[in-house]
């Protein structure tokens, strides 16, 4: 693994320095200087931090430097810079002689704006190159990386820590990412903003999140990919270590346009792409909530060893929804119910129960019914994963009885108190027969959307395990989930920690 | 011919192309390259009637579109009046070098395969549903070259009409080995090839089950 040792020390500037300096730190709210600055001091950094603009006023209580010529020698490893295009090549060749070796460029006004500024970059990536920094951007928005506490970006919100790797060509992106991450405590490990790419690639980064340890697995949005053969190469490397999903912009002949617009991206044949994902055991996705759906269930839940599933459910009607679209599924088989796991759940629930999958308890149980039942499913050797309906629903009504003109009178204190831990133990289920068996089990409500602080969602929020706004985004992800077991089974590869 | 939107490339000839698939690996359908009708005559009675009739040419793309190919001739003297009419139908700027006597392949169904250079990711094997509804069906699948074993099996998995590749009005289903073996031999011939730039086998007719590449066109660089 000796290159993985070179990756880890090539990143580790960038995502773990022992010290930033923000050139063109500012006093002003308004401008990314300040912003930048703030969000280092203010989400928790504990390395050392400089400021340096031209004034050398104070940023936020503190002397900024007024020439990087004063930073003092190998302090700093990583510098942050916020002034404009033809400060740059100074800035870069300062930090290199005071022992800075990764540089992230804010600034816009590269290749996006044409010719010229493709021109720029290309200058840009000789000179570090030369310097042997690594430069991202420009024309990005920042980088955090929880394990250090760094929240060096100019836009919102800073994400739990978690394992999902962040590389993205739009900034935009990465902050609708990390605002799902935020809302479902499903955290993220490192997020670049990667820009332009003018010299550090997305596929560069892919390669160094495969052989990151704080890692899990990758979510990059691309627009405009310059050597095909590179970022399929790289990919393969990462997807054969660990899963990694892609959403691609520009996959329409009017995306296209736009894309062209804003990174400078050249056109492909997108269905070249999808073969090439398909290739490569790349997890392809079309939207953002099925790419952020898709890597938070790598990173939280176990890969299925087959596609037979089963759905665990409270109420009818979500059954049989949940049913037709696995009956849809081109990957994922709606199992035959075990006539040994019938008879089991014979012995426990009344006869108005489907007896059969999905399995409907039908309103049938009590205290212990939903877990013994789960418990039953997950332990069943034909079971590879369980889809889990019907969470949150007693404490959907608790709310209403607790909100309105009776409570606590009428038994009503003790019935809520019920309600609430009973689905707050639903979620602790759910978490503990997925560690216990390894298989996944993912519980979807629209209580996720429409009431997170149920107890169920709130449950799964908490232990930072992706629960799913709708069974249909349930049976999405574990086709993504399958798809990429299947892949790795078919070549060979080993099962994932 | 050569292609508008590549002025840099050429077309090898119906015959020169399908050699050089088969050499490279993929099967091809038997057929002979005949100069004049008595000669087509002794090719067909060989193969068995019925055959096909096709001029051949280095310059010839666009066969079905100019009546160039004449199908499901069943006795000696329509070979020998199709093989008459095709030499005199041809134009100088054809590169003509005779006619091209082939089996009559039977199938209902039909494949396209093939290879191209995609500007981003490079060299690429395709292979979609052929035959009238091609282009409405629009069911088309790539791999970069170097094909697996696994790629190649994934391709026809990935197409979205799998009940066209099961048993279909009393024919049977189509041979994937077959099939897989055609594809991998598609990606070694483009693999170790500095100068094709595109192989297109269109038709592949599925008969009684298996692939049989009928018409193949290979472009090289100038």
């Amino acid at each position: 693994m000796n290159n993985a040792k070179t990756l880890q020390d090539r990143f580790q500037p960038l995502f773990d320095p022992k010290g930033i300096v923000i050139a063109g730190a500012s006093s002003h709210p308004g401008k990314f200087g300040f912003v930048a600055a703030h969000n280092v001091l203010s989400e928790g950094y504990q390395g050392k931090v400089f400021f340096m603009n031209r004034e050398g006023s104070e940023v936020l209580g503190r002397q900024a430097l007024s020439s990087l010529e004063d930073l003092p020698e190998n302090e700093a490893d990583l510098v942050f810079i916020c002034t404009p295009p033809r400060t740059i090549p100074d800035m870069l060749r300062i930090s290199a002689r005071k022992g800075i070796r990764a540089a992230f460029i804010a600034a816009a006004g590269f290749g996006e704006l044409g010719e010229e500024g493709k021109a720029l970059e290309e200058e840009l990536a000789r000179l570090a190159n030369e310097l042997g920094i690594l430069v991202a951007g420009p024309n990005g928005q920042g980088v955090i990386s929880t394990p250090s506490d760094l929240c060096a970006q100019i836009i919102a919100p800073y994400p739990p820590r978690g394992h999902i790797g962040l590389a993205s060509q739009s900034g935009g992106f990465i902050q609708s990412l990390q605002n799902y991450a935020h809302k479902t405590g499903v955290g993220v490990s490192r997020a670049i903003s990667a820009g332009n790419c003018a010299h550090t690639g997305l596929e560069a980064f892919l390669e160094y999140f495969g052989v990151d340890d704080e890692t899990r697995v990758g979510l990059t949005y691309v627009e405009g990919i310059e050597d095909g053969r590179q970022f399929f190469e790289k990919a393969r490397g990462m997807t054969e270590q660990k899963p990694l999903v892609v959403l691609k912009g520009g996959a329409t002949s009017g995306g296209q346009r736009a894309a062209a617009s804003h990174t400078g991206a050249l056109a492909s044949d997108d269905r070249v792409f999808d073969g090439m994902c398909r290739q490569a055991g790349i997890t392809r996705t079309h939207s953002l909530e099925e790419a952020f759906e898709a890597a938070a269930s790598f990173a939280t839940h176990p890969l299925p060893r087959g596609p037979n599933v089963f759905v665990l459910t409270t109420a009818g009607g979500w059954g049989v929804v949940t049913a037709d679209r696995l009956t849809q599924s081109r990957d994922l088989e709606l199992m035959p119910i075990p006539e040994d796991l019938r008879a089991a759940f014979d012995e426990r629930l009344p006869p108005r129960w489907s007896r059969n999958n999905p399995a409907d308890l039908a309103g049938s149980e009590t205290r212990d019914t939903v877990a013994e039942c789960m418990r039953l499913a997950a332990g069943h050797p034909a079971v590879d994963a369980i889809i889990f309906l019907g969470a949150g629903i007693q404490s959907n009504l608790g709310l209403m009885e607790k909100n309105g003109r009776f409570y606590p009178e009428f038994g009503l204190e003790r019935i809520v108190d019920f309600h609430f831990r009973q689905d707050a133990r639903y979620a602790k289920l759910a978490v503990d027969c997925e560690k216990e068996f390894g298989k996944p089990i993912l519980m979807a409500t629209e209580l996720v959307d429409c009431q997170p602080e149920n107890q169920a969602p709130a449950g799964m929020i908490e232990r930072g395990v992706l629960a799913y706004p709708s069974s249909w985004r349930a049976v999405t992800a574990l086709e993504h989930l399958y798809q990429y077991a299947h892949w790795r089974k078919r070549r060979e590869l080993p099962a994932l920690q | 011919m050569n292609s508008p939107a590549n002025p840099d490339t050429r077309t090898l000839s119906e015959f020169e192309s399908k050699q050089r698939l088969a050499q490279g690996g993929v099967p091809m359908g038997s057929e002979k390259l005949v100069d004049n009708s008595t000669e087509a005559v002794i090719a067909a009675e060989e193969f068995g009637f019925p055959v096909v009739a096709k001029l051949c040419g280095d310059a010839i793309a666009h066969k079905t579109e100019r009546g160039l190919v004449r199908l499901n001739l069943r006795d000696a003297a329509s070979v020998a009046e199709a093989t008459d009419a095709l030499l005199a139908s041809a134009q100088p700027e054809d590169g003509a070098r005779g006619v091209l006597i082939a089996p009559m392949v039977g199938g209902t169904r039909e494949l396209i395969a093939g290879t191209l250079v995609d500007p981003t990711f490079g060299k690429c094997v395709m292979l979609g549903i052929g035959g009238i509804f091609a282009e409405a069906l629009a069911d088309v699948t790539f791999r970069l070259i170097p094909l697996s074993r696994q790629d190649a099996e994934d391709m026809i998995a990935n197409l979205e009409h799998q009940s066209w590749f099961r048993e279909f009005r009393g024919e049977p289903e189509v041979n994937r080995d077959e099939l897989v073996a055609i594809l991998l031999g598609l990606s070694r011939i483009a693999q170790n090839s500095e100068e094709i730039v595109s192989i297109d086998i269109n038709p592949l007719i599925i008969s009684e089950g298996s692939p049989i590449a009928v018409d193949a066109l290979v472009e090289v660089k100038s």
